[in-house]
């Protein structure tokens, strides 16, 4: 098994698979070290789900880095993979081992994601220094230990870009605003608490950077409100100074591999169409983590990285090859997307899927629904497109399914 | 600092690269002197890209002569250069009976021109060769010698290329007072006095300050602002020719057009500007690209867009290149107020300067030691597995891939930063390697570029820039 990216999915997913009884599986990462990006997220708040108490970004890697070291799973850092072809094998270079060809029974992708960048936004004005992801800048502050900046403004308030408010703010920058395009936060919501509130950093809603100023370094950024349409409210353009612009406005998962292998892409997720295992249109090819979906929770990723673990092994070892019927539940209201794609529901077990609501709801309702019945209708304080929501389709009501059923998951307001 | 030649040619774009290669070809002392951190770094950076066949231009002009001239040199250029040159031709689009019109009338001045290759197409077959062009076109003219060149590549090899035969190029050099004494030039810079019997004034949107200082005022620029979109490579094949609309009074329209890597290129615009330095994108400068972009093919879509971006055109406010002896003083040589088609004459210009200059300084020995050809650098994308491979065993830098979206190797980048006049900042190794280049736009890999380069260049971090001067990227340590 090669498992590509040795960031939390890739970890977790290796590591299952060993537990499953898959023999030969090595790690392909491009970074020098194992980890992936949470070697950069050294605020805490990430296992508070999967270990029950709160660790940083570092510390969670290496749970998964420890119990891997006490394996024989093969590990390559500074290892890059340049493509995959149709009978799985891969090419990969590194320095230490030049070109490498290697043939696997299964892959996993496990690639993770990049941020948007500001040329996607065609912001208009001049292209000084001092403008960059938020991801950048944590970088440069985390394990570089140069601040990028001293007086900042955010453009975006995807999660990144909350943390680096804070973490800015706590290192001396004044940061002076995070913009919002769209009438509520991309985050999650104790991070506006924690990151904003705590620190008096203004949230502006429905607000963006129209212009930005400054020939060498940036100077400032020109804000603005924009109406419904996302278009500029005239009369409401300000300049802030700053000499700092971070953008934080979306991930987009890394599939460029995926491609290649001509795997069928969700339009909403940008991640490759899975099912219950999380493996791809691609027989043998199984997919986890942000290359699959963007999630809020590392948590999250651990619990999908061991589905494909698992699902890679079954394919590896020929277990589960029975017939495979699959259904493909259907987003309802307010649901943008659902991972997995398709459920076999010849494979009796408990499925989880995953999704995210298209805007803000409060006091709403959760509706998973099987052939018109209503299966569960939970309660929900607040909904939020920032938070990944699940719904649980129990073993039995899957084995109670046919070819024709239709499972339907909406909003109900 | 005291440093003395026989010719200084003042300003690194691809005009005074170009110049200071072919005088190097002389037995005699050159400097080429730029202002910046990098070579390229103005218009030279930020314009179209093309290599027109010269149908355009008002006869007798040197606009004309030259870009004729310069066309055809062009390929042998990037031959010796190692640059990649496209020949995919143009066309240019008429709409209604009127546009027609002025097709014929560009056919005529072809012929005038001595343009070879150029006719005009009915509607089935310009579809026929270009099936996404929009449907509304009724005709087309042809011109088979037109091409695509990367502007700032050309300028980067050129530069590297005499270097490596004895050129001296200095940078952050910027000429800030010049006098005359001697039958010798003395140029004030903000790095020291440098001596020159001549002087070749290549300085682009500057080149009428650099003439007021030997009190030369003949020198009227106009700076012209073009904005551009460059489209994602998932589109690049969406024309194969450069698309041109019917030419008006600000210069050839909106064009759209394949670049040598593959992407697509929608602009320019027009604008006239009160200041020299100012390339900042206006909002209804790249909607107007975007629009009329459309019109030549409907397909064409922003949504598709890496990056936007302007630049500044050196207007001559006479209408043509203004290449000639200063009136003031016939050892100042202009090379200025070069718009398009600048770059398609741009090998033309430098041979046309060396003429020039070998009317005033008299007979100059050629070398017999100049070699043309620059080595092509590393490609590691284009190689493959087996030249990969032992490449990566020659030099194990070459098996780390810093740049994800463009497969740009540690190894090339090291190669870009010691090449002659090689990178310093941010922005001279994605010209050189073309890291940073691709969908994230430097987000994985800027980081990873500034620490080799402070690597190489054995200084801290916080030293490197983005492209020189004020652009710092990175402030003091943390707490």
């Amino acid at each position: 098994m090669v498992v590509i990216g040795g960031g939390p999915a890739g970890l977790a997913a290796a590591l299952r698979a060993r537990d499953c009884g898959v023999k030969r599986i090595v790690v392909l990462e491009r970074a020098d070290t194992l980890g992936g990006i949470l070697e950069q997220c050294i605020h805490t708040g990430f296992g508070l789900h999967y270990f029950g108490e709160e660790l940083s970004g570092p510390e969670y890697a290496h749970r998964f880095i420890e119990l891997l070291q006490k394996t024989d799973i093969t590990v390559m850092t500074d290892t890059m993979v340049i493509g995959i072809d149709k009978n799985r094998v891969v090419t990969a270079v590194s320095p230490e081992h030049g070109l490498m060809k290697i043939e696997a029974k299964a892959v996993v992708l496990a690639m993770g994601c990049r941020e948007r960048p500001r040329g996607a936004l065609a912001i208009a004005g001049s292209r000084p220094a001092g403008i960059m992801t938020a991801g950048t800048a944590q970088k440069y502050v985390n394990l570089d230990g140069y601040m990028p900046g001293k007086k900042v403004v955010i453009l975006g308030s995807g999660d990144i870009g909350l943390i680096m408010a804070r973490r800015m703010t706590l290192e001396g920058a004044e940061v002076k605003m995070v913009c919002e395009l769209m009438p509520f936060s991309g985050g999650l919501t104790r991070n506006i608490v924690q990151c904003l509130d705590d620190f008096n950093i203004p949230l502006r809603l429905s607000c963006t950077v129209i212009k930005t100023h400054g020939r060498e370094r940036l100077e400032g950024v020109t804000v603005a409100n924009v109406n419904e349409r996302f278009e500029v409210v005239p009369g409401t353009e300000e300049f802030v100074e700053c000499d700092t612009l971070l953008l934080s406005v979306g991930l987009i998962p890394e599939n460029e591999l995926t491609k290649e292998l001509g795997i069928a892409l969700d339009s909403v997720t940008g991640g490759p169409i899975v099912d219950e295992m999380r493996q791809t249109e691609f027989e043998g090819v199984f997919a986890c983590g942000n290359v699959l979906q963007v999630h809020d929770l590392v948590d999250y990723v651990t619990l999908e990285a061991q589905l494909a673990g698992e699902g890679a092994a079954n394919y590896i070892l020929g277990n589960n090859q029975a017939e495979k019927v699959y259904v493909r539940p259907e987003c309802g209201l307010g649901v943008r997307y659902l991972v997995p794609q398709k459920i076999n529901i010849k494979n009796h077990r408990d499925v989880k899927l995953y999704f995210r609501v298209n805007a803000i709801y409060k006091n709403a309702r959760v509706v998973l629904e099987v052939d018109g019945t209503v299966i569960s209708n939970k309660r929900k304080v607040k909904l939020a497109p920032g938070e990944m929501e699940d719904v649980l389709l129990k073993a039995e009501v899957l084995a109670a399914m046919r070819e024709d059923s239709r499972v339907l998951v909406r909003v109900d307001v | 600092m005291d440093m003395s030649y026989d010719v200084a040619v003042i300003g690194a774009g691809v005009v005074g690269a170009l110049v200071a290669r072919e005088l190097t070809k002389l037995n005699i002392r050159v400097a080429l002197l730029e202002k910046r951190n990098d070579v390229a770094m103005g218009a030279t950076k930020a314009n179209s890209a093309i290599v027109h066949g010269g149908f355009d231009a008002k006869p007798g002009t040197l606009k004309a002569k030259l870009n004729v001239e310069g066309t055809a040199l062009m390929p042998l250029v990037c031959n010796e250069l190692n640059v990649p040159f496209g020949n995919n031709g143009s066309l240019v689009l008429g709409f209604d009976e009127e546009d027609m019109e002025t097709l014929r009338s560009l056919l005529a001045r072809a012929a005038e021109n001595n343009v070879p290759g150029v006719r005009i197409i009915d509607r089935e077959e310009l579809l026929e060769m270009e099936p996404n062009i929009a449907k509304e076109a009724v005709g087309a003219l042809v011109s088979a010698t037109a091409g695509i060149v990367c502007p700032y590549e050309l300028t980067i090899a050129a530069v590297e290329n005499a270097v490596e035969n004895g050129l001296s190029f200095i940078r952050n050099c910027e000429v800030q007072g010049i006098d005359f004494a001697d039958s010798e030039f003395v140029l004030h810079t903000t790095l020291g006095d440098i001596r020159s019997q001549f002087v070749v004034n290549a300085a682009g949107a500057y080149a009428g300050d650099i003439a007021r200082m030997i009190g030369d005022e003949s020198v009227r620029i106009q700076p012209r602002l073009g904005e551009y979109y460059l489209l994602d490579r998932a589109v690049g094949l969406t024309v194969t020719h450069t698309v041109f609309q019917c030419p008006g009074k600000m210069g050839k329209g909106i064009l759209v057009s394949p670049t040598v890597d593959g992407n697509l290129l929608i602009g320019p615009t027009a604008l006239d500007m009160e200041e020299f330095d100012n390339v900042a994108t206006t909002a209804e400068g790249l909607e107007k690209v975007k629009i009329l972009a459309t019109k030549s093919v409907p397909s064409v879509s922003a949504k598709n867009a890496i990056t936007s971006f302007a630049g500044l055109r050196a207007h001559p406010l006479n209408d043509d290149f203004i290449i000639d002896y200063s009136p003031v003083n016939r050892r100042f040589i202009h090379a200025a107020g070069i718009e398009s088609p600048g770059l398609s004459a741009s090998p033309a210009i430098a041979k046309y300067v060396r003429s020039l200059l070998l009317g005033i300084a008299g007979d100059l020995q050629s070398r017999n030691d100049f070699d043309p050809v620059r080595r092509k650098p590393v490609r590691f994308r284009a190689l493959n597995d087996k030249q990969r491979e032992e490449l990566i065993a020659q030099n194990r830098a070459y098996g780390r891939i810093v740049c994800r979206c463009e497969m740009i190797t540690e190894g090339e980048i090291v190669d870009a930063i010691h090449a002659p006049a090689g990178a310093r900042d941010v922005d001279g190794v994605k010209r050189r390697t073309r890291a940073g280049m691709g969908r994230c736009q430097g987000g994985f890999c800027g980081s990873k570029v500034v620490e080799i380069l402070a690597r190489e260049l054995n200084v801290p971090l916080n030293e490197i820039t983005k492209f020189g001067g004020g652009s710092d990227i990175l402030y003091d340590k943390t707490k």
